[in-house]
């Protein structure tokens, strides 16, 4: 499932591939709703890896699966397994509250805290116990989420009162203050203009030399332009409900322009979805 | 063409005739608050002055004095109710939002819609049971606590619902940070509703100010300072019940001066929590 070819142009495509994230035949239930059944797949690191569907495939349900939000949820339970770095996050002993401090993420709506921009990046790092200069860590966080030079002069101003598209980025910059392993993005440009959209993309391609990045995206351009591999999901109706499975995972590259599954390729040419 | 209605017809006419209507109910609606305030207004500006401030309550027959004594009780006991309810009905509303099992939390907030619906002057024969007989006075003590029943529920409810309108997004990005749940709730999302809060707590205060029938049967009156916490204690409510009824009309000015002095606290405090609610972060 996992070979290269020659046209990708990554970094990695020459390395034996590192996993930072793998789903072993999990299954996720709502109380005695199925949401999505039977998932296996691996995430590289330091890559970009996508996860596209028609909505209700469940894709974002995976993707909260991996730092434990899906926990906030009553009725919500797994079968199966999830790994980061070769520890099962759903074991007895993981705390949830450090799996999310080493896996970020980064919402559909923008969400900043009701507090200022500087405080926004702090909050991350000052809960964490972090000892170094707060400033510096602040600075180079809007750096690397290539907002600082529309802010450096307001840091004290609230972060709700930024551009959708600058609120979307002081989340990012919020997410690497914290200096995760993983960042996920669910959905992180649907509430953004092309514009801004375009920024989140460059910046998703700077930080993949230090993140592993996994983004759910409606937007299949969106996957084809920034992701290295790209999983397709889709829905399928049984008489308990709908249920997401996995189609297909690969190169981003098979994945648009060779598919193997016949309802990748109509999803792709947009037969459907 | 077509498209060009006649405004005569009987669709206009009937839509017409209910604006009218129900814009005459408002105006209905609006007569007695205004009506109130400018008796009350009317009634008690003519004595007005520093000694209604300052001096106690003259006896029957004498002339001048003021309320002074009743002003100080009632910030003393609303102070001491406030003291109590607020903690108290701010900590259940953090635990019913925040951390309770949506069927706990069903029934605690049915139990304090329950609490709100108690008439006040049930609440005073409790609070009369409960305090004034064991401790065989009447205080301010019992006032505080009859006032604070009373203030409680609508701490929790405005409480709670400023809460519930926090997005959800906001305390996913603070998990999503690597914060604790207390941390989550006491660092994001309590901040984010301070401001409603603070409007739900004024507005009970100031509920709480007017209120009669809790503190006769448990502050009672009296006609002198206030010294002592365990003693009978006056109140502006109180004061206006007592000299209102009194045929001396020295009496029944102060009565309507003080409930002068009471709308413009109850006005002054549900100003400042509008003021607090315009700086609403949600």
């Amino acid at each position: 499932m996992t070979h290269y070819s020659p046209q990708m142009g990554t970094q990695t495509q020459n390395k034996v591939e590192d996993t930072a994230l793998e789903a072993v035949k999990l299954h996720i239930h709502y109380g005695s709703f199925l949401a999505v059944k039977d998932v296996s797949l691996k995430i590289a690191r330091n890559q970009i890896t996508s996860f596209i569907g028609p909505s209700g495939c469940g894709k974002s349900t995976l993707l909260r699966c991996f730092n434990r939000l899906n926990d906030l949820i009553e009725s919500f339970h797994i079968k199966g397994q999830v790994y980061h770095d070769n520890q099962d996050l759903y074991s007895r002993h993981v705390d949830p509250v450090l799996v999310r401090r080493r896996i970020g993420m980064v919402f559909q709506k923008p969400n900043p805290f009701p507090k200022s921009i500087y405080d926004n990046v702090a909050y991350g790092p000052r809960i964490n116990g972090f000892k170094g200069n707060l400033d510096e860590l602040v600075e180079q966080s809007l750096r690397q989420a290539a907002l600082w030079d529309e802010v450096k002069d307001k840091l004290k101003q609230s972060g709700t009162a930024l551009s959708g598209g600058q609120q979307q980025r002081l989340c990012i910059a919020r997410t690497i203050a914290v200096q995760p392993e993983v960042i996920l993005m669910d959905e992180p440009c649907a509430a953004l203009d092309p514009i801004s959209t375009l920024k989140v993309e460059e910046l998703m391609n700077e930080l993949k030399q230090q993140y592993t990045i996994v983004i759910v995206t409606h937007n299949m351009q969106q996957a084809s332009r920034v992701s290295d591999k790209t999983a397709f999901f889709n829905v399928e109706a049984t008489d308990k409900g709908k249920v997401g499975y996995l189609v297909e995972y690969d190169d981003t590259v098979n994945i648009f322009t060779n598919p193997r599954e016949t309802y990748t390729r109509d999803y792709i040419a947009g037969r459907f979805g | 063409m077509y498209l060009t209605g006649k405004s005569s017809d009987a669709r206009s006419i009937f839509n017409k005739a209910m604006t009218v209507l129900a814009g005459s109910l408002v105006v209905v609606a609006l007569i007695p608050l205004l009506a109130v305030l400018s008796y009350v207004l009317i009634k008690g500006v003519s004595r007005l002055n520093l000694d209604l401030l300052t001096k106690l309550p003259p006896p029957p027959m004498a002339p001048g004095g003021g309320i002074a004594n009743a002003i100080v009780g009632t910030l003393i006991m609303v102070g001491l109710a406030s003291l109590i309810s607020v903690p108290i009905g701010v900590g259940s509303a953090i635990f019913l939002s925040e951390f309770s099992h949506p069927k706990t939390a069903q029934w605690i907030r049915f139990a304090t819609n329950v609490l709100n619906g108690v008439p006040s002057i049930i609440l005073g024969v409790f609070a009369y049971a409960a305090f004034v007989v064991t401790t065989k006075t009447f205080s301010a003590y019992a006032g505080a606590a009859a006032l604070s029943i009373l203030m409680l529920p609508t701490i929790i409810r405005t409480t709670d619902e400023a809460l519930k309108i926090v997005p959800q997004e906001i305390r996913w990005a603070a998990l999503g940070v690597g914060a604790a749940k207390y941390q989550t709730v006491l660092q994001i999302v309590v901040p984010a509703a301070l401001p409603t809060i603070i409007t739900g707590v004024t507005l009970a205060i100031a509920r709480a100010a007017g209120e009669t029938a809790p503190l006769i049967f448990t502050a009672l009156f009296t006609q002198f300072w206030p010294n002592s916490l365990s003693q009978p204690t006056p109140s502006l409510a109180v004061l206006v019940f007592n000299f209102a009824t009194v045929p001396f009309k020295n009496q029944q000015e102060l009565a309507w001066a003080a409930s002068l002095i009471l709308v413009l606290l109850v006005l002054t405090t549900s100003i400042v929590s509008r003021f607090a609610l315009r700086r609403k972060t949600y």
